[in-house]
């Protein structure tokens, strides 16, 4: 289905799949724009404070396009709908906040482990629990790498702006597709909530990247749905498609069937990883301001890497050597960037802002024994401009 | 005009704060070919108390979004007021409506729009959010006349288009002078 999405394209006279043209929108407006200018087929969702609008959007827009949508009873449902559907070849999609995505987390790992693609958007707010659902955090990124128990591999986006919502929402479907895994799109209140410039472009311009399908005719026996090629990812056979695949959270042979052998995990369990942090290089992405000659250095993604912006180029006026890292792939982590800018030699400390206390900030001190300062607020508010700009003075 | 502007717009779920505050995006962010944030308030806050629509406008990419000293504030409500009047810039721009918000005694320097009664006139007193931002255009000169006007077309429902248009226009010119003799 997903790679029909392009021939989907609703009638002339009905609404667009694809709004080009530039609009003014929600951040939570754009991610729903994005995934339905990447073909999205299902979205299944149960409504959630701060990312009601995706869903709300998509309410109105999926059906009108060819799409389906299902409110579901809860987000257990939501999670299991959408990776029934991705088995039937669908381009699926659901739209939560804190207390879903921990609803989520078991079904996350059974995405991961039948390597059926999905995306999932999180618009954080503070937690953990209930917490104050109207206000921004960021304190769900650990829990995106490692929530559903086990190992396995899996990417999430942290876009700063309604047009990155709408940008790398379409990057988060073609990178589920291209790995086989469950990623992640980790907005937070301030981006989903705030209204921006969004230029769409047209539908022939938007990037697609199919699945890998099966090389051999069904019915010849010779298909086995978990042997991977060389970049560790296995071609789908879909529901319907007339293959024989079994699909199971149990460990699995190559033929898809329970092998309950210490040896046969170990090499499924390498691979789900694997295949992601091998492939690092071609899924990382991150932005760069004032880098290469700074002696300080600022991580920061999401909503906080605005402040972090606006701290820089004032740094930079006052003549402070500083710059911005900007993950926009915050799994994996650009953990070869640092190792590079380390290797250059000329960064003498790090500061890392979230909206949590320190999440991001392991993976640099896990690099570097360089001093990490660091700028954290549990939720609820942003770091503001100023309050980076101090750190960097001091 | 400045580079940068912070405008806020003050007043009570139901009386289109949102609406006029977006309506203030999409002019300067798609028509003017400037730069433009929207925020506002959600949840609890935004129901029953004072709400609030922030728009930054900008010549140049806005990092932080939020708006933290207004240069122009308008409000229709009085809780509005009290809360929101503190954060103004000084020399900035007061606009209130008279029939909803006393001021306090010793704040002198601001503009009385009856926005309410303008909006009455034209037919339905609900406009009175358009006609506060047509006054607010005229003033301030955050986003053009055409820009402003485009944004309404290509937003507003057709039943409430040629009332709203009205009511923009009244209260730019209530701004600009025009028709005060």
């Amino acid at each position: 289905m997903s790679s029909k999405a392009a021939q989907k394209q609703a009638a002339p006279d009905s609404p667009q799949r694809v709004l080009t043209g530039r609009q003014f929108m929600l951040g939570d407006h754009a991610c729903a724009e994005g995934a339905l200018a990447a073909g999205l087929d299902f979205f299944a969702g149960y409504p959630i404070t701060p990312s009601t609008e995706v869903a709300e959007h998509l309410a109105s827009r999926l059906p009108a396009v060819g799409g389906r949508f299902v409110q579901m009873e809860d987000e257990l449902g939501s999670i299991a709908a959408i990776i029934g559907a991705s088995a039937a070849g669908a381009r699926s999609f659901t739209a939560t906040s804190g207390p879903g995505f921990s609803l989520m987390m078991e079904n996350i790992g059974l995405a991961a482990m039948m390597e059926l693609p999905c995306v999932i958007v999180n618009v954080q707010r503070a937690s953990p629990s209930t917490g104050l659902p109207t206000m921004v955090g960021q304190s769900d990124i650990l829990q995106a790498r490692w929530g559903s128990h086990g190992d396995y591999g899996i990417v999430a986006y942290c876009p700063s702006s309604p047009q990155e919502c709408f940008e790398l929402t379409i990057d988060a479907f073609n990178t589920a597709d291209r790995y086989r895994i469950p990623v992640f799109i980790l907005m937070d209140e301030v981006v989903g909530h705030m209204a921006e410039r969004v230029e769409i472009p047209e539908a022939k311009d938007i990037p697609h990247v199919p699945r890998k399908g099966p090389r051999t005719a069904p019915g010849t026996g010779q298909f086995l749905p978990y042997a991977a090629d060389a970049d560790l990812v296995p071609p789908i056979a879909h529901a319907g498609d007339g293959y024989k695949v079994h699909m199971t959270g149990l460990t699995h042979d190559e033929r898809g069937y329970p092998s309950l052998t210490a040896e046969t995990h170990d090499k499924l369990v390498h691979r789900l990883v694997d295949k992601v942090r091998l492939n690092a290089a071609d899924i990382v992405d991150f932005e760069e301001q004032d880098v290469d000659d700074a002696d300080c250095v600022i991580v920061a993604y999401g909503c906080t890497a605005r402040s972090a912006t606006a701290a820089v180029t004032q740094a930079r006026a006052e003549g402070l050597r500083c710059g911005l890292l900007r993950p926009k792939t915050i799994w994996p982590f650009p953990e070869a960037r640092v190792r590079r800018l380390l290797e250059i030699g000329k960064v003498k400390r790090f500061i890392v802002p979230e909206i949590n206390l320190g999440q991001m900030r392991r993976e640099i001190e896990r690099l570097t024994q360089l001093p990490t300062l660091r700028l954290n607020h549990a939720g609820g508010a942003m770091p503001t401009p100023n309050a980076i700009l101090e750190i960097i003075r001091s | 005009m400045p580079d940068t502007i912070e405008i806020r717009l003050g007043g009570v779920g139901g009386q289109g704060i949102a609406l006029a505050g977006t309506l203030l995006g999409k002019a300067a962010a798609l028509y003017d070919g400037k730069e433009a944030v929207f925020t506002q308030t959600y949840g609890p806050e935004a129901r029953g108390g004072a709400s609030r629509a922030d728009i930054i406008v900008s010549d140049t990419a806005i990092a932080y979004p939020f708006v933290t000293r207004p240069q122009v504030l308008a409000v229709l409500f009085q809780e509005a007021y009290e809360k929101f009047r503190p954060q103004l810039a000084p020399d900035g721009l007061l606009i209130i409506e008279p029939d909803l918000v006393n001021p306090h005694d010793d704040d002198s320097d601001l503009v009385r729009l009856p926005a309410i009664k303008i909006a009455e006139e034209l037919g339905n007193k609900l406009a009175a959010n358009i006609v506060m931002l047509g006054y607010l255009v005229g003033a301030s000169k955050a986003v053009s006349f055409h820009a402003m006007e485009e944004a309404i077309r290509e937003t507003v429902n057709e039943r409430h288009l040629d009332l709203d248009l009205r009511a923009f226009n009244a209260g730019y010119n209530e701004a600009i002078g025009a028709g005060d003799d």
